[in-house]
């Protein structure tokens, strides 16, 4: 069993299938996909996210050793490795999922406007909807506390609308048990909200945007199509700054490294130069972490190709003038002086955080968690849990990039590998 | 197969709106109705959603569609998912076509909507007029022999092998020296637990004494024959060759440290290497009160451009163990960026600053000078030149690609990148795999890593590697070159072009012969062949003439 189905979850869950072992993949969305579908490009190769994932995405969907299991979550878990009994709760789509083809006539009737999760609230949804139009599987489902039958008794404009009598609010969650020899944990991480961090001005300053939410405002298939424009006066913007660390390597809130952002970062700074070669980045560092493979040389790209300037330097605060234009205080390294900066746009690069299904699965599954309530992976075999027969990849142990959670997803599965040929 | 026989289906990929935003999609789902044989044609949002894949599936049932066309991004990435698509469809996979119109259409043409309309209606009508012309093709089944070779017996090889063996598979772990463990025998203790690198070493037993598992000590490869499933691989124990038949190869050869001979006038008395220190903690020799290590020698500089991942953690880990061995030793660090990522590191980096251990940051245009007790270094922070007394300079150097890398990458077929170090088939998602099938590769071969990398990378390499020894067979690439004896008169242009040494002679008619499971279709054969004795299936002349004819509007 494989619990989470981002980048990591997928990963494992093709290996193992296609080394002929059963999996069931057991993701809480409604899609599966993770956080990587939310990217618009990836480092060091600026390859499009979501369309070197999507072919993953249908793969496991059409995988006849993988049975998908969305909207679920493993409410109980007993045994040992070699044979672990687990509960799994999937809660009700309401919509049925053999006949919903995804025409979308139930979402143009629906009246309610939701912020959406997946664009990070940078666009309205419906109650009823797909989590992102290439998801799989590619069903609509009912936001129960959001849908106007559930919550006021009215309405049901979805069951009219739909041509193929797919709208069911009659179904219920269901409870499964199965039987499994090895676990699987991938449930990936959260975004730091960094509003706690007062000085920095996010929510209060329109022209702060953490780096998740810039990464949906330069997706073609995001809220601005694709054309970069300041959500608050459509201005379009020249002048960039992107802080790194915002809230990581930082005691008052998260002490470890995110260890993505640095590159990321300059990324986004290419992506935004792309879009207009009129765009100045600058990225305010601490220290530039770019040990990976290709990863100095794409700094180096970032800075000489895409006119990328990094500032070494922890920013004091963010104020903002009348035109509410972000200004960045911070002190310059090389002459001592405090400065100050004008941008038309900051962006934060926000530390990725323990999913707050952690502490729960954790207990769950009976494994240790670490100081900050990642999973706890064994120190030179990261990917082996505390328990025996249970494995950990992808960023629930330990913040990381997506080829080492790819690798981690694959060294997951064949750690598991072993258990299920013992059985 | 008549011409009116001939039912192609085209669907056109808005691909949300990178290449709907800018190509007028609609018109060009349009347009491709006018072309032969075309029997149906539609555009989709996206064709690769599990909405589009159904949508295919149905036309070519309702349609009775034999010939699949979709334009939108690139094969690299899609068409073996299309391919599926049909073949589920009951279609024969190689009578499948795809037009990039995004990579090297839309995205380039952004800013000239129109004429990358038009650019787009070229491009799927030189694919219709080839698709016309397909062939169905038959996929090639190929035994598998069910075990492994791994190739160096560092802490990767070793994971690698013991995952293998675990799961049941014959091992064959081949090392060149005459002692298993590689890099961490030099080694005294590993970060970040500060354990003693022999501890990790003690799967060594466990693999000494495993059934599936043999060891070739002293060994090093020779010659490597063959393919994925099907691998002969020559080894060299002492005088003798060994022959040892595989499925599977797994590349765990490791990195060395490059010595500094020639930096910072390293002597190996009071100027050493990370490498010397660890010998002197191992020996217990360590006596020096000041010490100063200074970081990125030999890399980060123009001759080495990259950063080697893992010096910042050494350098750190070795400053410690100074200082539990001298409590009153100054122990100073000169980076550039402290390389710490992740949770575990940096508490790691913390815990340094909170013993002491003084961090200084130089940059590359001013680096540090080594005088007679002191070291010398400008200092980022302090804007100012800092005089640091010293009685042991410890020079950290990276980890460079091992010499005989590029032998064994031309013997695999498998390519370096420009440090030597081996190059994977795709950086994101495909970082332990090869383009050519059946060859893995982990741990500091790939790119410097250290242990907890390492141990990832190895099982990573050895779930790929499983995928394939489970099976008893497994199909390759049916899109490969074939000769037509009659035609050949054996002038061997094609064997000396191949890039895969896939095509030998027979000797006995004095032709050429292509071993089709090897072949990658890359068509250099059939270019460089004088007498045009080579079809290169699935891009035949025929099939390429159509599509340039299509292209002069002559058609």
């Amino acid at each position: 069993m494989v619990i989470g189905a981002g980048i990591a979850g997928i990963q494992a869950s093709l290996d193992l299938a296609e080394r002929g072992i059963k999996v069931e993949l057991i993701e809480k969305k409604a899609c599966i996909g993770g956080r990587m579908a939310q990217l618009d490009k990836t480092f060091p190769t600026n390859d499009c996210s979501i369309c070197i994932l999507a072919p993953k995405l249908a793969e496991c969907s059409r995988h006849p050793n993988i049975t998908l299991r969305t909207l679920s979550e493993v409410q109980n878990v007993e045994g040992t490795a070699g044979n672990f009994t687990v509960k799994i709760l999937t809660h009700a789509r309401y919509v049925k999922e053999d006949a919903c083809i995804n025409c979308g006539l139930c979402v143009e009737k629906c009246p309610m406007r939701v912020d959406d999760e997946f664009d990070m609230h940078l666009r309205k949804r419906r109650a009823i909807f797909i989590d992102y139009v290439q998801g799989v599987p590619a069903i609509m489902s009912i936001d129960k506390e959001k849908c106007l039958w559930f919550t006021k008794s009215a309405c049901r404009l979805c069951e009219k609308a739909c041509e193929r009598e797919a709208i069911d609010f009659e179904q219920e969650d269901k409870e499964i048990e199965l039987n499994v020899a090895s676990i699987i944990a991938a449930i990936g991480y959260d975004v730091f909200n960094p509003k706690s961090i007062v000085s920095l001005g996010y929510e209060r300053f329109p022209n702060v945007v953490t780096s998740l939410e810039f990464e949906r405002l330069i997706c073609a298939s995001g809220p601005l199509g694709g054309h970069l424009i300041r959500p608050f006066d459509k201005k379009e913007p020249k002048k960039l700054a992107f802080i790194n660390c915002v809230g990581s390597r930082d005691i008052k809130n998260n002490p470890y490294c995110s260890s993505c952002c640095c590159m990321y970062t300059t990324k986004e700074g290419m992506i935004a130069y792309e879009h207009d070669n009129e765009i100045q980045t600058s990225i305010f560092y601490i220290d530039l972490r770019a040990g990976g493979k290709g990863f100095r040389k794409y700094i180096q790209r970032g800075n000489e190709d895409y006119a990328i300037d990094y500032v070494k330097g922890k920013v004091a605060k963010i104020l903002q003038d009348e035109q509410k234009n972000p200004i960045v205080v911070y002190e310059d390294m090389d002459t001592f002086e405090v400065k100050e900066l004008q941008f038309d746009l900051v962006i934060l690069a926000t530390s990725m955080i323990p999913s707050k299904d952690a502490v729960k699965l954790s207990e769950i599954l009976g494994i240790k968690l670490d100081e900050f309530n990642f999973f706890k992976g064994m120190t030179y075999h990261p990917q082996k849990s505390s328990k025996e027969g249970i494995f950990l990849c992808g960023a629930c142990r330990e913040p990381m990039d997506i080829p080492n959670s790819v690798v981690d997803a694959s060294g997951a599965a064949a750690k598991a590998a072993e258990i299920v040929m013992r059985v | 197969m008549t011409d009116e026989d001939i039912r192609i289906g085209v669907f056109v990929c808005h691909c949300g709106t990178n290449i709907g935003g800018v190509l007028d999609v609609p018109s060009l789902a349009e347009y491709a109705k006018t072309l032969p044989h075309v029997t149906y044609s539609a555009d989709n949002l996206y064709t690769c959603s599990e909405v589009g894949l159904t949508e295919i599936k149905e036309n070519i049932e309702e349609h009775k569609l034999n010939r699949v066309i979709v334009a939108s991004c690139s094969p690299r990435t899609h068409e073996p998912l299309f391919r599926a698509i049909c073949q589920e469809a009951g279609l024969n996979p190689y009578l499948f076509e795809m037009v990039n119109i995004r990579d090297q259409d839309s995205w380039v043409h952004m800013k000239e909507p129109e004429k990358g309309t038009y650019k787009a209606m070229d491009l799927i009508r030189m694919s219709v007029h080839k698709a016309a012309l397909l062939e169905p093709l038959e996929r090639i089944k190929v035994s598998v022999i069910p075990s492994a070779i791994v190739i160096g017996g560092g802490i990767a090889g070793l994971t690698a092998t013991l995952n293998l063996g675990n799961q049941g598979f014959e091992v064959s772990l081949i090392e060149k020296e005459n002692e298993l463990g590689g890099l961490l025998r030099s080694l005294h203790k590993v970060y970040p637990s500060n354990e003693e690198a022999s501890k990790l070493l003690e799967s060594i037993d466990l693999i000494e004494s495993h059934k599936k598992i043999k060891v070739y000590k002293s060994s090093v490869i020779e010659k490597v024959d063959g393919f994925i499933g099907n691998y002969k691989v020559s080894v060299k124990q002492s005088k003798k060759i060994i022959e040892i038949d595989a499925g599977v190869i797994i590349i765990a050869t490791g990195a060395i440290p490059l010595s500094p001979d020639g930096y910072y006038g390293y002597n190996r008395k009071n100027i050493i290497s990370q490498m010397d220190l660890e010998n002197v903690l191992k020996n217990d020799q360590i006596s020096a009160n000041n010490v100063t290590m200074i970081l990125c020698v030999g890399c980060r500089n123009e001759e080495r451009k990259y950063c080697s991942n893992i010096c910042c953690m050494t350098a750190m880990k070795n400053a410690m163990l100074i200082l539990e061995k001298n409590s009153n030793a100054h122990i100073t660090i000169l980076f550039q960026d402290i390389q710490a990522s992740g949770t575990t590191y940096e508490s790691y980096y913390r815990k340094a600053r909170e013993m002491g251990i003084l961090f200084i940051k130089y940059s590359p245009e001013k680096p540090p000078v080594i005088k007679k007790g002191v070291v010398k270094v400008y200092s980022d922070l302090l804007n100012q030149e800092i005089e640091i007394p010293q009685d042991l300079v410890v020079l950290s150097t990276p980890l460079i690609a091992n010499e005989d890398s590029d032998k064994l990458a031309k013997m695999l077929k498998v390519p370096l990148e420009e440090n030597n170090f081996f190059l994977e088939a795709h950086v994101k998602l495909r970082p332990v795999d090869f383009a050519t099938d059946g060859i893995f590769v982990c741990g500091s071969a790939h790119w410097p890593a250290d242990v907890a990398e390492s141990t990832s990378q190895a099982n990573a390499a050895a779930s790929r590697a499983s995928r394939i020894l489970w099976k008893d067979t497994l199909e390759v690439e049916g899109s490969t070159a074939e000769v037509i004896e009659e035609l050949c008169i054996g002038c061997e242009a094609c064997i000396r072009i191949c890039p895969y040494k896939a095509i030998t002679k027979d000797e006995e008619t004095d032709t050429a012969i292509v071993n089709r499971v090897v072949c990658k279709g890359c068509g250099l054969c059939g270019a460089s062949c004088p007498k045009k004795a080579i079809i290169i299936h699935h891009f035949t002349g025929d099939q390429i003439r159509a599509e340039i004819l299509a292209y002069g509007g002559e058609v």
